[in-house]
C-alpha cells in the first residue's frame, strides 16, 4: 500500500502532532482523536517508542517525521534499515526527514524500498530547478510543499504562494501536499483551490496541546478540541475541492485553472 | 571543487529551504577563500593585521619548559582582538558576507565568545548584526552580553529547553531558514553542514600557519608535537592544519569533564568529549561523534568551561581522529584548574579555561602518560578574564596545591567577585 492512496478520495487532510505530548497516553487520546476528526494520514513526530503506534487505534495512515539521527542509530547495526525494519513491522507507511536533504538520503531510501515504504521528500521556495529534478526521481507517497519560509508574516497571499510553488511541480504524477503555517479551514480551502491534492497543519495542532498543557484541561476536553479544529481544516480542504474543477486522478487541470 | 566528506564524517544535514543558501555558500567559499577571487584573501589578512592585531607572538615558556623538561613554546591567540582566536573566524565570515551581498548577520553563542566576536566583527565591517544566546547563559554571562550590545548587536535569548547553546544553534538555524536569501549565518567553529567545518578550518588555519614559520626561525625545525584544546574544533583545526603533513605528533585535549562515564537514564555527559566518548550520529547538519543516548537524544555536556560544553565535535576532527592522524586525549576539570593557576603564577599569563586543558595535559604528558618529544607547541587560544569568577568558585570547591589564597576576601568581608 502506498501513501498516495490516502489522496485518492479527493483532498487529503494531514495533521501533524508530536507521539508522546504532553505525556504518552494523553498524546495517545490526541492522536485517536486527529483520526476521529476526520484525517486521511497522520504526520507523528516520533521521538523514540514505536510501542505507541502499536497501540494507536486509527484508520488515517500514519507518516513518521523525526531526525535523521534517530533514524540512523536505531539498533544494533549502523544506518537507517533497523529503524526503518521496525516502522513497517508496527505499521507505519512513510517518512519525512527534515534534516535529510535528497543528496544524504540513500541509504533511507534503500531501506524504505526494501520494506515497502515511502519517503516524502520537502520542496521549498528556494528549492533550486536542479534540486526539483533530483527529488522527482527520489520522493514517494506524497511530496510536502513548503508554502514559505518564514512562519511569521503575512498569511493573506498563502493561495497566491502555493499556486506559484504548485506550478513549478506541474506534471509531477505523485499528490501535492502543501503547508506551513496554514491554521484555519478558510486557509485549507483557499489551498486546495490553488491546486494542492492534500493540506498539512501542524502547529496549529501542536498550540492546542499546549493551550492545554497551560490551562490543565482534562484530556477529553482536548480531544474535542483537536477533533473540531480537524473537522473544520477537512472540511475547508473539501470545500476547496469541491469549488475546483479537478481530473480524474483528483489533481487540478491546470488549464482550467489559468 | 571543495569536498563535503571526511570519511564517514561530515554532509550536508540540514532542512531543504537551505539547501540552496548552502549551495551558494560553497560557490563563495571556492571562490572567495579558495581561489582569492577579488583579492577577498588580502582584504582578509589586511584586516586581520590591521584590526585584529596579527601575527600574534609564539613565546616561549621559561617557567614550564624548566617544570617539565621539554621546551613549550605558547602560541599566543589570547593576545589577538577580543582575546580569543574566535576573531579570525568571525571576521572571516562576516567578510564573506559582505563579499556575497549579503545584509544582514546572524549568529549563535555559549558563553559568548563566539557572540562578541562576531559583533566586533560586524561593527567593524558595518553589518546589521543578531546574536541567539540561550537564556540560562544571558543569565551567567552578563559582562559579554554586554559587550555585543556595545558593539551594536541585537542580543535574543532563547528560552527553549535548557537555553544554553544547543538551543540557541537550533533557533539560529531557524532564522536563517526564514531569512536566507538576505541573511549571512556566521557558524562559531568547524561544525554544521559543509562548508562551514572547511571554512571555519581555512580562517582559523593563520595560527598554524604562522606558528610553523615562528618556530622554524626560533629553533629551525619543526615541533614534535602540537597540543590544542578541543570543544566544537576550530582553534585545534587552525593549529594543526599547517602541521598536518609534517612528522608531527597532533594532540586533542577534550574536557573531560567530572567523569568519562555518560548517565543514561538522565541523559546527562558529565564531560564534552566527543572524540573520546562519543559515538556516531548526526548534529546540526553533519555527521560526526556526538553524546548521545541508546535511542539517538543528545545528551547535556558538561564541563567547566563554557567554551568546551558542547554534544558534537567538527567533523573533519572526527576524521583525523579515526584514521590516528590526531591523538584525542582528556583532562578533568581538576587538573584543568590546577593548570589555569599553574600559568597565572609561574608565567604571568591567565589562560582561558579552554586553553587551560591543553596546558592541563602537558603535566600529564611529563608523569609519563604521553611523550610530545623535546619541541612542543601549545595553542593558547584565549585569555582568562572572562572565566576568573568561575575559577574562584570551583577552586573554592577543591583543594589545589597551586590555588592562591582568597581569605583575604573573607577578612575584608566582600562576597565573591
Amino acid at each position: 500500500m502506498s501513501l498516495a492512496s490516502a489522496f485518492e478520495g479527493g483532498p487529503a487532510f494531514v495533521p501533524y502532532l508530536v507521539a508522546g505530548d504532553p505525556d504518552y497516553s494523553a498524546s495517545l487520546s490526541y492522536v485517536e482523536a486527529l483520526d476521529d476528526g476526520g484525517a486521511d494520514a497522520i504526520e507523528l513526530g516520533l521521538p523514540f517508542y514505536f510501542e505507541f503506534v502499536e497501540e494507536l487505534d486509527v484508520d488515517a495512515s500514519l507518516v513518521c517525521m523525526t531526525y535523521y539521527n534517530l533514524v540512523s542509530r536505531y539498533g544494533e547495526s549502523t544506518g537507517p534499515r533497523p529503524f526503518v525494519e521496525r516502522a513497517a513491522e508496527v505499521g507505519i507507511e512513510g517518512f519525512v526527514v527534515p534534516d535529510l536533504p535528497v543528496e544524504e538520503a540513500g541509504p533511507l531510501r534503500d531501506a524504505c524500498d526494501e520494506f515497502g515504504l515511502d519517503l516524502a521528500f520537502i520542496v521549498a521556495p528556494t528549492t533550486t530547478d536542479d534540486r526539483l529534478q533530483l527529488i522527482r526521481e527520489r520522493v514517494s507517497g506524497y511530496v510536502y510543499v513548503q508554502a514559505r519560509l518564514g512562519t511569521t508574516g503575512a498569511r493573506e497571499d498563502i493561495s497566491a504562494q502555493t499556486g506559484h510553488s504548485l506550478e513549478r511541480l506541474d506534471g509531477w504524477e505523485i499528490p501535492k501536499a502543501v503547508g506551513f503555517g496554514i491554521g484555519s479551514g478558510d486557509q485549507a480551502e483557499r489551498v486546495v483551490q490553488a491546486g494542492a491534492d492534500g493540506v498539512i497543519v501542524g502547529s496549529a495542532l501542536v498550540e492546542i496541546v499546549g493551550e492545554g498543557i497551560e490551562t490543565d484541561a482534562p484530556t477529553t476536553e482536548v480531544s474535542s478540541r483537536l477533533a473540531g479544529k480537524v473537522r473544520e481544516l477537512k472540511a475547508g480542504a473539501l470545500a476547496g475541492g469541491s469549488s475546483t474543477n479537478r481530473n480524474e486522478h483528483g489533481r487540478t487541470d491546470p488549464t482550467l485553472e489559468r | 571543487m571543495s569536498t563535503s566528506k571526511y570519511g564517514e564524517y561530515g554532509g550536508q544535514y540540514v532542512p531543504e529551504a537551505l539547501m540552496p543558501a548552502i549551495e551558494e555558500l560553497t560557490d563563495a567559499y571556492e571562490r572567495y577563500v579558495l581561489d582569492n577571487e577579488d583579492g577577498f584573501i588580502d582584504e582578509f589578512r589586511r584586516r586581520m593585521r590591521e584590526f585584529g592585531g596579527r601575527p600574534t607572538p609564539l613565546q616561549y615558556a621559561d617557567q614550564l619548559s624548566e617544570r617539565y623538561g621539554f621546551d613549550v613554546y605558547l602560541k599566543r591567540e589570547d593576545l589577538l582582538h577580543g582575546g580569543a582566536h574566535k576573531l579570525n573566524n568571525a571576521l572571516g565570515q562576516v567578510l564573506l558576507a559582505k563579499y556575497m551581498g549579503k545584509d544582514r548577520i546572524i549568529a549563535e553563542t555559549g558563553a559568548g565568545q563566539h557572540g562578541t566576536a562576531t559583533a566586533m566583527a560586524a561593527a567593524h565591517l558595518d553589518m546589521p548584526c543578531e546574536i541567539y544566546m540561550g537564556e540560562t547563559d544571558v543569565a551567567r554571562q552578563r559582562p559579554n552580553v554586554f559587550r555585543m550590545r556595545l558593539n551594536g548587536a541585537d542580543v535574543t535569548p532563547v528560552t527553549a529547553g535548557r537555553g544554553t547553546l544547543k538551543e540557541a544553534i537550533s533557533e539560529t538555524m531557524r532564522d536563517w531558514a526564514g531569512s536566507v536569501e538576505e541573511t549571512h549565518y556566521v557558524i562559531g567553529s568547524v561544525v554544521g553542514p559543509h562548508p562551514f567545518p572547511a571554512m571555519v578550518r581555512d580562517f582559523q588555519a593563520l595560527i598554524s600557519e604562522e606558528a610553523r614559520d615562528q618556530i622554524r626561525d626560533r629553533i629551525g625545525r619543526v615541533p614534535d608535537s602540537v597540543v590544542a584544546c578541543a570543544g566544537g574544533g576550530s582553534n585545534t583545526m587552525g593549529a594543526f592544519q599547517h602541521f598536518r603533513d609534517d612528522e608531527v605528533d597532533l594532540y586533542a585535549v577534550e574536557a573531560g569533564g567530572s567523569s568519562l562515564t555518560l548517565d543514561e537514564e538522565e541523559g546527562v555527559a558529565p564531560n564534552s568529549a566527543s572524540l573520546s566518548t562519543g559515538t556516531d550520529g548526526v548534529l546540526h547538519g553533519a555527521r560526526t561523534k556526538v553524546l548521545q543516548d541508546s535511542d539517538g537524544q543528545i545528551c547535556e555536556s558538561h564541563s567547566v568551561s563554557a567554551g568546551l560544553d558542547y554534544a558534537g565535535v567538527g567533523p573533519e576532527l572526527a576524521h583525523l581522529v579515526e584514521e590516528g592522524r590526531v591523538r584525542a586525549v582528556t583532562v578533568d576539570d581538576t587538573a584543568t584548574l590546577e593548570a589555569f593557576h599553574r600559568l597565572s603564577r609561574e608565567e604571568g599569563i591567565i589562560p582561558a579555561l579552554e586553553s587551560a586543558h591543553a596546558l592541563a595535559f602537558l603535566d600529564r604528558a611529563a608523569s609519563g602518560d604521553a611523550d610530545l618529544g623535546d619541541e612542543v607547541v601549545v595553542n593558547l587560544s584565549g585569555r582568562g578574564d572572562k572565566d576568573i569568577e568561575t575559577v574562584l568558585e570551583e577552586t573554592d570547591r577543591r583543594d589545589l596545591s597551586v590555588a592562591p589564597d582568597m581569605s583575604l576576601f573573607e577578612e575584608l568581608g566582600g562576597g565573591s567577585l
